[in-house]
């Protein structure tokens, strides 16, 4: 008898499982998500209806969904992750075909309810899928070179679907969302080295290749980082999104200008300030203070995923639960780092705060995994 | 996967070894963001406080004045009118139903518009202004501004709207502009930020589409200082940006509104071309529409008339229409058998009123038959039977390369609208395109502009102009942009024998000057500016052998969509040529009675750069011309005042 066999025995069975959920980890979810309803609030100029309310109902469907995915045992999502991944890539080609596209190029489907972005599901599915191919292969294969090809595969299929929407943004976020956990699985070293001198190549070689004939990237795209570099070079386009979000950062100051107070957000100087950009109005309203807690807000969910994962034998479940904390953590960082001018404009939600029906219901149901994974951990004697 | 208690250790191990890593990454790229947000808020808080304050100016952006068309006169035909619009902002307005109530007292406001712009007020922010009411009179305006007191959070505002004072006349040529719409912007790659301005008026059809990029011009600036409610507090700067550059197009505002008059009440296209220079004079489709209409978003209604209309009043028949020339064909045919020397230039072929190839009987259009035929006899009554026999000894090849000498399917570069190719079929077209192989029948077909041959009136023109000077003319609609004179390309002659060029002039001539001509009743008397010509009457069915022996010949017995298209190509003065006319009417009849006389009208009112005096035509008709000018309705020479605005 195996000792994850022996040891599962002593997992809690049935309604007992709720006492052996995660609270902390339910609390601080909750914690941002408030804090999310109330910058809604403000930036819909004190409307609840708008934006917030939605949000809510939104969330509560997702905490429902998060119980629910936390209630079944771990090794049956692991045994349904082949599963998904393949039900993500089948969404993926099918909104190729037949998806509707919005604003920005992002592709989803109408649901009626909701509107389902397959590049939101699939930020999960490829990390179980990853987990669950981590947990299937011998310890002493992990580095082989066949071995290594095979999750290399599983996170270029998605990410080349996704990239030809197109979405740059998502496509990076599951390209380091899948190398965080092929890293995590224990995949040498080397391998990452190598990548990495790769990409700087290539960065190189993109820039090399500017005004040439064999000139790799297109005019605008070229323009586009210029923007980045030079927020002042484009002031009305997209460098003024950026500048302003500074602006409105920077002028919260320690404790900002208070509940509602914004004139920056107020006067729609902002765009997209109920999503993507939607830092910048907590920052400006509630300052350095109020940027520092949530910061400090999200640090504790990946701590209380890092520490569950440290204490949990499963190989699968420990996986799993530091994947989707990492893919947490690039939605924030990334987001955070746009809204501060340390990274260029990618359309990157901020997780759990900004407006949106797919990005939430994916997040909290991946916070169930997390979970399930927590509650179903092998107990050891 | 079975694991033995020490691989489950050593997977714990390396996993915990790696994640304490990766946390160790997280930490420091959150303390760095940290940092940063430090560096932003604490450290240079007072600066982006400063830039905050500062940011209270605003930058918005002032569309350019779109670029005005002109006629070759100088005359406007697209330019941009003051538009009078009433502005709300919410927050100012404070009880919003009892505003407009007050404001529905001074000035006439459309229920729908107003519907609109609540709804739109509710969704936006309430420091954000929505207009109210837009293109009011300037009473109404002045009304509203004089009682502004009384109206809070309204504000009377003037923006630019592109208006079309010829109406109906330029409709086909010039188009029309419209808001952006969701699908023009899909289709352009990294638009102009102003396309993102609502309601930004773009090119939708014509001359306003084509030559967008010219006319829209460049974005402005304005910098305004907004309080904190975000309400426009002043302006403090502005640089007005670009305006779109101005063109001017070769067509004659008032030959085109004749052209366009004369021809009210047809389903019909005239073109008038000058033959030396190519300019195309006038480009007259009938019916026409209002461009205005679409300017301001037609009603569905409305759009849906214009649709349901048999007559199609939204397609440019000049261009777009693609007719069987019927015999005005004939001179291709005809100068391609001389050239070739299958025909001699006094050869006769005998017509006994039919044409006999294999079983199949070929019909000339006069029954008895007109005796022996030379060339100039057949192009001067029309005989189809001498084409007949002329394409049976040439065969369609050297009939479709005549046919490209003088413009015939070729797709002229125009800045409007679907111009169509039309089509000359070719033994080689027939096998690619349609799989099948070519009939000695079908040259017979299309020796008489039938079977497959399909022209539009403008190329129709451009083969008369080729016709009267000899010369490879081509058309010109835009005479200048931004004051420079477009180049006409220098021309080269076309590749036929100048005796045969001649003889067939002459044969046109006698089509509208002897006393057989099929155009006698339309010629013109006044010795300088005699007219040569050619009539064409193209069928659109075929004439079944149940209908031929029950004797249903006669056109006016048959259903308007079933009659013949009636066809005149014409040039005038005959000895130094100035203008080639060509006009369609559909299903109007034979091409003499429907064609050639609005085609003679509109050729002499080029000569005479106005309505003809009737001494031009033939005494017994003058009573009836008197008569159909004074009843004709023109339109009025434009108000040279300063209505042109540019502001």
């Amino acid at each position: 008898m195996s000792y994850l066999e022996h040891s599962v025995k002593r997992v809690p069975t049935g309604a007992r499982k709720i006492l052996y959920l995660n609270w902390p980890l339910i609390l601080l979810i909750a914690a941002v998500a408030s804090i999310g309803f109330l910058m809604l609030v403000s930036v819909a100029g004190g409307r609840v209806d708008r934006w917030a309310e939605p949000q809510m109902i939104r969330f509560v469907m997702g905490m429902v969904a998060m119980f629910i995915v936390a209630m079944v045992p771990i090794w049956f999502w692991r045994n349904m992750a082949g599963l998904a991944y393949l039900f993500s890539l089948a969404l993926l080609v099918f909104v190729e075909f037949f998806g509707v596209t919005g604003m920005g190029a992002q592709r989803w489907i109408d649901l009626g309810f909701m509107r389902l972005q397959p590049s939101e599901v699939t930020k999960i599915t490829l990390v179980m899928i990853l987990a669950a191919y981590y947990d299937w292969l011998p310890l002493n294969k992990v580095s082989h070179p066949l071995w290594v090809l095979i999750p290399v595969a599983i996170i270029l299929i998605p990410t080349a679907l996704v990239l030809k929407q197109p979405d740059l943004g998502t496509a990076i976020l599951l390209l380091a969302g899948g190398g965080i956990v092929m890293f995590l699985a224990g995949v040498s070293w080397w391998y990452f080295g190598a990548v990495a001198a790769a990409g700087v190549g290539l960065v190189s070689a993109v820039f090399a290749s500017r005004g040439t004939d064999w000139q790799l990237i297109k005019d605008y795209q070229f323009r586009r980082i210029d923007t980045f570099l030079d927020p002042a070079s484009d002031p009305l386009g997209a460098g003024y999104h950026i500048t302003q979000s500074k602006i409105a950062l920077g002028s919260g100051g320690w404790t900002g200008r208070g509940f509602m107070q914004g004139t920056q957000s107020r006067l729609n100087f902002l765009p997209e300030k109920h999503t993507d950009f939607i830092f910048t109005t907590l920052a400006e309203e509630f300052g350095f203070i109020g940027g520092i807690s949530l910061l400090i807000l999200y640090g504790l969910i990946i701590l209380f995923c890092v520490v569950s994962a440290f204490g949990n034998r499963d190989r699968f479940g420990a996986l799993l639960t530091l994947g989707i904390a990492a893919a947490f953590f690039l939605f924030f960082a990334v987001n955070m780092s746009m809204v501060m001018g340390l990274a260029p404009v990618v359309g990157v939600p901020l997780p759990l705060v900004s407006f949106g029906g797919s990005a939430m219901l994916v997040l909290l149901v991946a916070f169930g995994l997390v979970q399930s994974a927590h509650v179903h951990r092998p107990r050891g004697s | 996967m079975k694991r033995t208690p020490k691989e489950v250790e050593d997977s714990a191990r390396l996993v915990t070894r790696r994640g304490a890593v990766l946390g160790g990454v997280q930490l420091l790229f959150m303390g760095g963001l940290a940092l940063r947000m430090r560096q932003m808020q604490v450290e240079e808080a007072d600066e982006y406080r400063l830039l905050a304050e500062e940011n209270r100016i605003n930058m918005r952006l002032i569309p350019p004045a779109r670029g005005v068309i002109y006629d070759r006169n100088g005359v406007p035909i697209a330019d941009n009118s003051q538009n009078y619009r009433i502005i709300i902002v919410r927050e100012d307005a404070g009880d919003v139903e009892e505003v407009v109530r007050r404001l529905k007292r001074l000035v006439p406001l459309d229920e729908n518009d107003l519907e609109r712009a609540l709804r739109e007020l509710e969704r936006r922010s309430p420091f954000v202004p929505v207009t109210l009411a837009d293109r009011l009179s300037w009473e109404d305006f002045s009304r509203v501004a004089s009682n502004a007191p009384a109206l809070p959070g309204i504000t009377p505002d003037v923006g630019l709207s592109r208006h079309y004072p010829m109406a109906e006349d330029f409709a086909h040529i010039v188009g029309y502009v419209g808001p952006v719409s969701d699908y023009d912007l899909s289709r352009i790659e990294d638009p102009d930020p102003l396309l993102q301005i609502p309601k930004f008026q773009i090119g939708k059809v014509g001359v306003e589409t084509k030559l967008e990029d010219r006319l829209r011009g460049k974005a402005g600036t304005r910098r305004i200082e907004v309080n904190a409610a975000g309400r426009v507090m002043r302006e403090l700067g502005r640089d007005p940006g670009i305006p779109g550059v101005d063109l001017q197009l070769t067509t004659d505002w008032r030959l085109q509104n004749f052209a366009q008059a004369r021809l009210a009440n047809e389903s019909a296209a005239a073109v008038v071309m000058d033959v030396e220079t190519g300019d195309l004079l006038a480009m007259a489709s009938a019916p026409a529409f209002d461009p205005n209409k679409f300017v301001r978003g037609i009603s569905s209604r409305d759009y849906g008339e214009l649709t349901a209309n048999t007559y199609r009043p939204l397609a440019n028949k000049t261009v777009q229409g693609t007719y069987p020339p019927g015999s005005t064909f004939k001179m291709m045919t005809g100068l391609a058998a001389l050239k070739a020397g299958v025909m001699g230039p006094e050869e006769t072929v005998w017509c006994p009123g039919h044409f006999q190839l294999g079983r199949r009987r070929f019909h000339c259009w006069k029954r008895g038959g007109h005796g022996h035929v030379s060339f100039d006899k057949a192009i001067v009554q029309s005989c189809d039977t001498y084409f007949y026999e002329a394409s049976r000894r040439l065969g369609i090849d050297p009939i479709e390369e005549m046919c490209r000498e003088f413009g015939l399917g070729e797709r002229f570069d125009l800045p409007i609208s679907a111009v169509a190719e039309g089509l000359i079929p070719s033994v080689k077209w027939k096998a690619q395109v349609r799989g099948e192989t070519w009939r000695p029948g079908d040259t017979i077909n299309a020796s008489i502009g039938q079977g497959y041959v399909l022209t539009s009136p403008l190329q129709l023109a451009v083969m008369t102009a080729r016709l009267a000077t000899g010369r490879k003319v081509m058309p010109r609609l835009v005479k200048s942009i931004d004051g420079l004179e477009t180049e006409i390309a220098p021309t080269e002659p076309v590749n036929v024998p100048a005796h045969l060029m001649e003889m067939t002039r002459r044969a046109m001539y006698r089509v509208s000057n002897s006393d057989r001509g099929t155009a006698r009743r339309s010629r013109i008397v006044e010795a300088s500016m005699e007219m040569a010509g050619k009539t064409g009457t193209s069928q659109v069915r075929n004439i079944t052998a149940a209908e031929r022996a029950a004797g249903v010949f006669k056109n006016e017995d048959l259903p308007w969509e079933r009659r013949d298209h009636g066809l005149f190509v014409c040039y005038a003065p005959f000895d130094r040529p100035k203008y080639a006319v060509s006009v369609v009417v559909e299903h109007g009849g034979g091409g003499s009675s429907a064609a050639a006389p609005p085609a003679r009208d509109i050729l002499l009112f080029a000569l005479y750069g106005g309505i003809p005096p009737v001494e031009a035509y033939p005494s017994d008709q003058r009573e009836r011309m008197r008569t159909m000018y004074e009843e004709l309705v023109l339109r009025d020479p434009p108000d040279p005042g300063p209505s042109r605005s540019r502001a």
